[in-house]
């Protein structure tokens, strides 16, 4: 998580340099918080992510169960056997890309809360192609049906980017309402158009067994495909020109306005590269894992994203580790119910917790002081 | 008259929808009070929590948090009530919550001047991690919610029954409507409040404790978000279930925007809302068209970007909305 260099903006109140202590303050005790400080974009985490396990103790005591035992049964469920590894990487592959969904957006000022509407788009579209284009090979179908769940999350997401480039509709709100537009239009395709024949549930067929991604021994091959994304954005962001211009549009509107950023463009181009991350997800999630489209079976994983992103404060290499946890949790909660009946939901109060002591910025102040660096990127208000 | 030269076009919206309202009602009876009293009350909670909006934004503090804000107390109202057997109690806990999140987003926001935005968003996670984590299937009102009828007001044709007839929370839905539209634009503090959203600075150098106001107008503001939860779990059904709200607080966002951050036109907005869709749910229901009703339930989202595209260039929000406000640093 080498986050230091890449997140830090001008916002309008930049942390100040390490000014003089009290006296009181003895010599190596600053020395080591120097250093510290230098790391607290990893420390904060993880000293947020103790106080939260220690709440969800507290929160399993309360249930009449062991807190050790309930963890150690999370952790051994997700990470210790072939099986819950697989599924554990299985559950971060679209958590990595919905967090890198969001990350895009937020390095523009953009908050796209939309990616689970994206994500369901991209399953959808996936499932669509996986179905109909059944008896054409593996080199056609699969790419196909991965393209159409890039396209399919990239479009709908370019209607929040039009409605904030030339509309000034805020993207926070356009993208949550296209999130139910989105479920109850993929409830009702899949309920009637796209339903499998003779089937009571909502869901579309299987799709044709070459479109299938398939596993390399416990790893997914989606996961390494969202592992090099990771990798492919932090280099765009970092090093290339369209990289700078999205910073800089994130960083000061007008600065990049006079410098001749199209701005619209920028929005636009952003949105659409968030959704396209997002439906991504989605379709690896159709083809990898559920091997059709049904309704609430990708439930959840745009909204992790946000956490994720929030957590990795907007670092696309540090969304792996974020959506690791995330992965462990999500994937260990189902043993944890099946073994001592505490709920699932106990993940997402644990994460609430982390994000909430992520995002604000008490816990680095009391932890560093005046060193504290202020929180995640900056966001844009209405209209502009 | 100056006030009526004042509000010329809004009166006379207001008189031709109150004419066509009876126009209808003349016409059929039955259903024009069915569709206004279905208007209503999916309009209480828009209303309580358009005010919400209205208050943060006009003091300056975007607040995304209504979601969140709303669905912590409908929860703590709902199980307060439920575990206590007083109904009271619930109101009152519930109206707590939506203070205690109120503060949550002001302290959050203008104390620590965190992201506005990423502060809502945060607040409406949490709010949803922890809802759905402590909710337990099974618990029931001891009651429901005693209906008020006003005196003299509740006896007006069609307007009556569905506005000034209801449980507590949606008569208290028009009074704080009537409350904050004459607080802000007639009292002091309201006076203040605009200074404080518009220019904080200029604010700041007339002695005006910038900081202290938003602080104030956003945790109050909460207690609004609070009975909107409330009125959600309690008076307009007896029940609570996990992601109740299902957008409610963004939906007021728009409300808020379409109503150009002013409480009465907030309040018409939100009826409009209300009756597109309970038209939509009556064309539905008696097969004039044949919609699928998984579209008919989208239609205040679909309803709310159309409004918002239209809208959101027209109307002009107040000009600090969004952001922190650092003494001195103009």
């Amino acid at each position: 998580m080498n986050d230091t260099s890449t997140t830090d903006r001008p916002g309008p109140s930049p942390a100040g340099p390490p000014r003089e202590q009290g006296a009181t303050s003895p010599e190596n005790r600053r020395g080591v918080l120097d250093v510290l400080a230098r790391f607290q974009g990893v420390l904060v985490p993880i000293v947020a992510l103790l106080v939260a396990f220690a709440i969800g103790a507290a929160l399993i005591r309360l249930q009449g169960v062991n807190p050790a035992f309930a963890y150690t049964t999370l952790f051994r469920d997700a990470l210790l056997t072939e099986s819950g590894l697989l599924r554990t990487l299985q559950k971060a592959t679209p958590l990595i890309l919905s967090g890198l969904a969001v990350v895009i957006g937020l390095r523009v000022g953009l908050f796209n809360i939309g990616a689970q509407g994206q994500l369901l788009w991209g399953a959808i579209g996936a499932a669509y192609v996986g179905v109909h284009l059944a008896g054409a090979p593996a080199v056609v179908i699969l790419p196909a049906a991965l393209l159409a769940g890039i396209a399919c999350g990239a479009v709908w997401a370019g209607i929040a980017g039009l409605l904030k480039a030339y509309r000034g509709v805020h993207e926070v709100i356009s993208t949550i309402m296209l999130n139910s537009v989105a479920a109850g239009v993929i409830d009702w395709l899949v309920s009637f158009p796209l339903k499998e024949p003779g089937q009571s549930i909502p869901r579309s067929s299987a799709i044709d067994p070459a479109a299938e991604l398939s596993n390399l021994g416990f790893v997914p091959v989606g996961f390494v495909v969202a592992l090099a994304l990771a990798g492919l954005i932090a280099w765009i962001l970092r090093r290339t020109t369209a990289g700078f211009r999205f910073d800089t549009v994130g960083a000061n509107r007008d600065a990049a306005h006079y410098a001749g950023i199209r701005i619209p463009l920028v929005v636009t181009a952003a949105m659409c590269a968030s959704g396209a991350l997002a439906g991504l997800g989605g379709a690896i999630e159709t083809l990898g894992v559920v091997g059709r489209y049904e309704t609430g079976s990708s439930a959840g994983l745009g909204f992790d994203g946000i956490t994720i992103a929030l957590l990795a404060r907007a670092n696309p290499l540090a969304t792996i580790p974020a959506a690791l946890l995330v992965g462990v949790l999500r994937s260990g909660a189902a043993g944890l119910q099946f073994e001592t009946g505490i709920q699932p939901e106990v993940v997402d109060v644990l994460l609430a917790v982390t994000l909430l002591l992520v995002s604000i910025p008490v816990l680095a102040r009391v932890l560093f002081g005046r060193r504290a660096r202020d929180g995640v990127s900056l966001t844009s208000g209405w209209g502009s | 008259m100056g006030f009526v030269r004042a509000n010329r076009t809004g009166l006379a919206v207001a008189l031709a929808v109150v004419v066509a309202a009876y126009v209808a009602y003349a016409v059929d009876g039955t259903l024009t009070s069915s569709l206004l009293g279905f208007a209503w009350s999916f309009a209480v909670p828009l209303v309580l929590a358009a005010l919400v909006g209205v208050l943060g934004e006009r003091s300056g503090v975007i607040n995304i948090g209504i979601e969140g804000q709303m669905l912590g107390s409908a929860f703590v109202a709902f199980f307060a009530a439920a575990l206590s057997g007083s109904m009271l109690l619930g109101a009152l806990a519930g109206m707590g919550t939506g203070l205690l999140l109120g503060a949550f987003l002001a302290w959050t926001t203008v104390k620590w001047r965190m992201d506005q935005i990423i502060a809502g968003v945060v607040l409406n996670i949490v709010a949803t991690g922890l809802t759905s984590f402590f909710y337990v299937q099974g618990f029931t009102l001891p009651q429901v919610m005693p209906s008020i009828e006003v005196p003299l007001l509740s006896s007006i044709p069609l307007f009556g029954p569905v506005f000034f007839t209801g449980g507590p929370f949606s008569l208290f839905a028009i009074v704080a409507v009537l409350v904050i539209w004459f607080g802000l634009f007639h009292t002091r503090w309201g006076l203040r409040t605009r200074a404080v959203g518009e220019h904080p600075h200029a604010a700041d150098t007339a002695g005006v404790d910038v900081v202290r106001l938003r602080l104030l107008n956003v945790t109050l503001a909460g207690l609004l978000a609070g009975a909107a939860g409330a009125y959600l779990s309690m008076e307009a059904s007896s029940t609570f279930e996990r992601g109740f709200t299902a957008g409610r607080g963004f939906l007021a966002l728009a409300i808020m925007i379409f109503g150009a951050w002013h409480p009465g036109k907030a309040m018409l907005a939100a009826l409009f809302f209300g009756l597109m869709s309970g038209a939509a749910a009556q064309l539905q229901a008696s097969r004039v068209v044949d919609i699928p009703e998984q579209f008919v339930n989208l239609l205040p989202y679909v309803l709310t970007l159309v409004v918002l595209a239209v809208a959101a260039g027209r109307v002009r929000p107040p000009a600090a909305a969004g952001e922190p406000f650092v003494k001195g640093d103009a």
